[in-house]
């Protein structure tokens, strides 16, 4: 079955290679797709649609992490474009966290380089990273602090220009203004996902990293807050890169998604398109084969 | 180095001390009644002297500045544990704040809490115990410079070592000072101590100001030089802390720990 995705280009890993056991020496298959539109010459890259390279938010080259025994994320490549929601998918412990935590700078990488809206993490760390801003479900802020306080510290930190105008506009725009005086600590988890997500957008930033961004909210909020996300990826002229475990929620607001599995991108393209590609009935359902399977997805497209 | 992110630190830190009275509380609460119990103590010494000597500065002077370096140490690393108990690394060092930035602003913050415990005990002494602080004279100004340097290097290498072994190494940070305090004499002469103590002693900073104290309160020659010695040590020990610290960031960025710093993964 061709693997006919808008965008990718998808690559397969070696067989022997698993997470918890890294063996030296081991080499890489690629497998090319009859009818893939874009092609990338790179073993498990992902080339990014047709567009100018300054649309390019987020360039990911040959990104690789490993401990000692242990390889996280085995040199992935992929771009984010403005405008786009790419959705990173994969089971737990597929390295999806780890990408994340490299992208932000808080993890260094073992291999490869990340550019955000063109400025390279490694060597201008600040200046790329005040290109970007993230929320995950695990990096709550201060609950010590109120909504305000904390949209003013950040600000600070995030050197946001006339910040005073910028947080009341932010705080009008995610519904916070009854709450700006309420320390982050006590709110429910739907409204600390809306802080978070003024607080990724203080800065503008080019490139929003959104880790679980709907995790623990009840599906109304939940809904309210992807519909909030799309429209900041159309309006705010910003790429956006989400993890979620939720299909049904990646179908909805992805334009497209990498599959991560030992980390290793092992599938990409429209998440609409994939699972008919695939011929399976949902994404949920290729998600799960791909999470108990990865081989045999491999085998299937090298054969 | 942009002083928008240092102010985002320093505010940050005003923002608690400001909603929390129980955290503006230590700030002065503890010096206070140290100046207290010694001021007490130092009355009853002298009245047992009979006035042949008078204990209160040499004593109460030395608490006074001992409590200020304390404050110093504390002030840094208090204001960097929190960001450990509110585990906010991640937010943090995934923003454009540069170690650098977020260092100096742990700095200023302690220098801004510091000042609130040095005014609190100098009104205590000299109001309540009648301490003439600034008969020290000009001297007094690099003896606090001394102290405040090595303050800040030891808070600096406190919270290194918090980074580093986790938050359950908390409590390795407060007894600093006074794992520090029997080897710079703060009310006896080095030369009361064992050679090896002394040895030790010579590579503290505070230990010259103490001995410099001594030396102006009994009107005996003071050495600028030793003085002089002291403050380059101090100095050297920031540049030594701060370089510890980058190098434990580096570690923790390397080997993911900042990313999954929190009590639980760290423990």
């Amino acid at each position: 079955m061709p693997l006919c995705s808008r965008y990718a280009a998808a690559a397969f890993t070696h067989a022997g290679a698993s997470r918890t056991e890294l063996r030296p020496g081991t080499r890489r298959r690629q497998t090319l797709q009859p009818g893939s539109t874009v092609q990338s010459p790179h073993l498990n890259s992902v080339a990014p649609a047709a567009g100018p390279t300054a649309d390019r938010v987020l360039r990911v080259t040959n990104l690789g992490k490993h401990y000692p025994g242990v390889l996280a994320v085995d040199r992935i490549s992929f771009a984010v474009r403005r405008r786009e929601v790419v959705g990173l998918l994969g089971p737990n412990g597929a390295g999806k966290t780890t990408t994340i935590n490299m992208i932000l700078g808080v993890l260094s990488p073992s291999t490869g380089s990340i550019r955000i809206a063109g400025i390279d993490l490694a060597r201008q760390r600040a200046r790329a990273l005040a290109q970007a801003n993230f929320s995950a479900v695990y990096a709550t802020l201060p609950g010590n602090l109120t909504v305000a306080q904390n949209l003013r510290f950040f600000g600070l930190v995030y050197n946001v220009p006339r910040l005073r105008a910028r947080v009341a506009t932010l705080l009008e725009e995610f519904d916070l203004q009854a709450l700006q005086h309420t320390k982050c600590g006590v709110l429910s988890s739907g409204e600390q996902t809306r802080v978070a997500l003024a607080k990724a957008m203080l800065n503008h930033p080019s490139l929003l990293l959104l880790d679980e961004p709907t995790a623990s909210l009840d599906p109304a909020a939940a809904r309210t807050i992807r519909a909030r996300i799309r429209a900041l990826a159309a309006n705010n002229s910003c790429g956006i890169l989400w993890t979620s475990h939720n299909m049904y929620e990646v179908e909805e607001v992805c334009d497209r998604v990498l599959f991560l599995s030992r980390g290793r991108i092992l599938l990409a393209g429209d998440p609409r398109q994939l699972p008919r590609l695939h011929g399976v009935a949902t994404l949920e359902e290729l998600f799960i084969r791909l999470a108990r399977e990865p081989l045999s997805v491999h085998a299937e497209h090298a054969g | 180095m942009k002083p928008r992110p240092v102010a985002g630190v320093l505010l940050r830190q005003f923002y608690l001390l400001r909603g929390s009275p129980v955290r503006s509380l230590p700030l002065f609460a503890w010096v206070a009644i140290d100046i207290v119990v010694w001021g007490f103590i130092t009355r009853y010494l002298n009245s047992m002297s009979a006035g042949r000597f008078n204990y209160i500065p040499s004593l109460l002077g030395a608490v006074l500045m001992w409590d200020f370096f304390t404050r110093i140490m504390q002030g840094v690393s208090t204001a960097f544990l929190e960001d450990v108990w509110s585990r906010n690394f991640l937010n943090l060092f995934a923003a454009p704040l540069t170690l650098g930035e977020y260092i100096t602003g742990l700095v200023i913050t302690s220098i801004a809490t510091s000042t609130v415990g040095l005014i609190v005990m100098l009104v205590l002494a000299m109001t309540v115990f009648g301490l003439s602080f600034f008969a020290l004279g000009i001297v007094l100004i690099p003896f606090l410079l001394t102290l405040f340097c090595f303050g800040i290097a030891l808070g600096i290498l406190a919270s290194a070592l918090v980074l580093r072994l986790g938050p359950a190494s908390e409590w390795l940070v407060w007894p600093l000072p006074a794992l520090l305090s029997p080897f710079v004499g703060v009310f006896y002469p080095l030369s009361t101590l064992p050679r090896w103590m002394q040895a030790v002693g010579h590579l503290l900073p505070p230990a010259y100001v103490f001995q410099g104290m001594r030396a102006v309160l009994a009107h005996r020659p003071f050495s600028a030089t030793s003085l002089a010695a002291g403050g380059a040590i101090a100095l050297l020990d920031i540049v030594l802390a701060g370089y510890f610290f980058a190098r434990v960031f580096r570690h923790a960025v390397r080997t993911g720990l900042l990313a999954r710093y929190s009590a639980e993964s760290t423990g």
